[in-house]
């Protein structure tokens, strides 16, 4: 499924529900199915600045298995705050197993599209948009990689 | 009759009359109603405040103390007449003894650096409490490295009072070295109420210079700096119901004429040449540059706002919301309020066994509640208690009881949806 095919997959799934206590528990459930970090990984260096909650997000470079030359980034996490682990968990299934250069293009439309417009806000508190900073420059440094 | 200003009557407490003169409080919140229970961060303001601001733009903006044409005539007299209510509402002895500022951060900034420079030396101690907000630790850091002072701390019990209350005993912690003491009046996390007179009359006994940070204590206590026996005392508009951006810096007379000055520029000088500089007399040595005119207009109706009422009576209802609220919250289950001081202004912090501060905010958010989560910069108070952060809800005088009910409704609500 393309980047953009999972954004609206997301965008479906949310339409089905109107209010936002529905809205919120499918996302919490959403953190439940999080590809979660090792241990090992749950280091400060991997903690994500700017979140009120602690987010630990770990990237590792793979070959991929479709494109002949690519590599893809693998990204593991984990929070100690349900809602931002769903929150992460949203920006995990969209980008996870991308390459450098699709990750550096993708928008967050989808997120105000799904209702969860209230995490785009440069809030420090919520931390969103520094989850997808640190997603960005995992990224960044690994297109610069030969 | 006759009436004079200290027998007018006061006008009666009537929360849904308060209510209606906050334009605020009839928006809404993801569609609900807005519970407004942050004040600690920032008050509400009342419509004449929000007038009072743009009466000023829109009819005599102009520079203060500048010009000789009628508008900055005007507007130099309203905000002059705005540090003369200021000094009234605290009981300065002048109105030269009341100093604009942007907010408290900047008064206590402005303390540091200055008390630092006049007193510092090599060795000598400053002491804080281990309640205090960032802004009353970070400037007092950074002076005594200038200096090569020492930074003491008056630690916190479990129920969140400074140590010397519950020994009756604060000699411990102060030192023939103890140069300033520098306290916060209210905790904006705990809520406690300090001792701070009985504090400052130990300080004082050994020659120190008294620091008030007044932040929280503006909006909820009647505040008499002569009374209390600080040299400086300071606090923000925009907690006590005026504009943001604006704070006053309260000092002794003959302390601010000792202190030199922390920022330099326009108004705060008496003649310059490139040689030598001469400073203007109190407080324009403490105002460079244009002040936040329009703010500070704001904040001197916020102030005559708060005298048209009995303070003793909102005083009174606000107490009635932390009662009510906290013997409400205790019924949910794995709830621990932090700080359960004796005095305490309305200001409850909480952590739930098993929920987050950042979802519960979150939650509540959605059903039109707002409150504060996080550290509320005091981290060293979170390390001294334990957790990595709190939810706060911190009352004003136009909230009610239902809003509180609705509070702790809506908070059953989420744990419920995150356990």
């Amino acid at each position: 499924m393309t980047l953009a095919q999972t954004q609206q997959e997301l965008i479906d799934e949310f339409a089905m529900f109107t209010d936002w206590q529905d809205r919120y528990e499918h996302l919490i459930e959403l953190g439940k199915d999080l590809p979660l970090i090792a241990p090992k990984h749950k280091t400060d260096d991997n903690l994500v600045r700017g979140c009120q909650s602690r987010v630990w997000l770990n990237a590792e470079q793979r070959a991929s298995t479709s494109l002949s030359d690519g590599t893809i980034i693998h990204f593991t996490a984990d929070s100690d705050a349900m809602i931002t682990k769903g929150i992460v968990a949203l920006l995990v299934r969209v980008y996870n197993d991308r390459t450098p250069q699709e990750l550096l293009g993708a928008s967050t439309e989808f997120i105000d599209r799904i209702g969860l417009r209230e995490h785009l806000s440069p809030n420090r508190a919520n931390g969103l948009s520094a989850m997808l900073d640190q997603m960005k420059r995992y990224a960044l440094a690994y297109s610069a990689k030969p | 009759m006759s009436t004079t200003a200290d027998t007018v009557e006061k006008k009666g407490y009537d929360v849904e009359e308060i209510r209606a003169q906050f334009p605020i409080l009839k928006e809404r919140v993801h569609g609900k109603p807005l519970v407004y229970f942050d004040n600690a961060a920032t008050s509400q303001k009342p419509r004449r405040v929000i007038k009072a601001e743009s009466t000023y733009y829109a009819t005599i903006n102009a520079n203060v103390h500048r010009g000789v044409h009628t508008l900055s005539t005007k507007a130099t007299e309203a905000q002059e007449a705005a540090r003369e209510t200021i000094r009234t509402h605290i009981n300065a002895k002048h109105a030269h003894e009341v100093i604009f500022t942007s907010g408290t951060t900047a008064s206590l900034n402005l303390a540091a650096f200055s008390l630092g420079q006049l007193l510092l030396k090599k060795g000598d101690e400053v002491l804080i409490s281990g309640m205090e907000h960032h802004s009353n630790i970070v400037p007092w850091q950074l002076a005594c490295e200038r200096h090569g002072a020492v930074l003491k701390v008056i630690p916190v019990t479990d129920e969140g009072e400074l140590e010397p209350r519950r020994r009756d005993d604060a000699t411990e912690y102060f030192t023939e070295r103890t140069k300033v003491l520098a306290l916060t009046h209210v905790s904006n996390t705990l809520g406690t109420i300090n001792p701070v007179k009985e504090l400052i009359a130990e300080a004082k006994k050994r020659g120190g210079v008294t620091v008030v940070d007044g932040a929280q204590a503006i909006a909820h206590l009647d505040i008499d700096v002569q009374d209390l026996g600080c040299d400086l005392y300071a606090f923000s508009g925009h907690k006590a119901y005026g504009p943001t951006g604006t704070g006053v810096l309260y000092g002794r007379e003959e302390l601010l004429n000792e202190m030199p000055p922390w920022q330099g520029g326009g108004e705060m000088i008496d003649t310059v040449t490139f040689e030598k500089t001469t400073y203007a007399k109190l407080p324009f040595k403490f105002e460079a540059g244009t002040p936040h005119i329009a703010g500070i207009i704001g904040l001197g109706e916020a102030i005559r706002w708060m005298e048209d009422y009995d303070k003793q009576a909102m005083a009174a209802h606000e107490h009635l919301l932390l009662e009510h609220a906290t013997k409400e919250l205790l019924t949910i289950d794995g709830m621990r309020i932090i700080g359960t001081a004796k005095e305490k202004v309305g200001v409850i912090s909480f952590v739930i066994e098993g929920v987050h501060h950042y979802d519960l905010g979150t939650l509540l958010d959605q059903q039109g509640i707002a409150v504060r989560t996080g550290h509320h910069c005091t981290q060293p108070l979170m390390e001294r208690f334990g957790v990595s952060g709190t939810t706060r809800t911190s009352f004003a005088c136009f909230n009610t009881v239902e809003e509180v009910n609705s509070m702790v409704a809506a908070t059953r609500k989420a744990v419920k949806m995150l356990r």
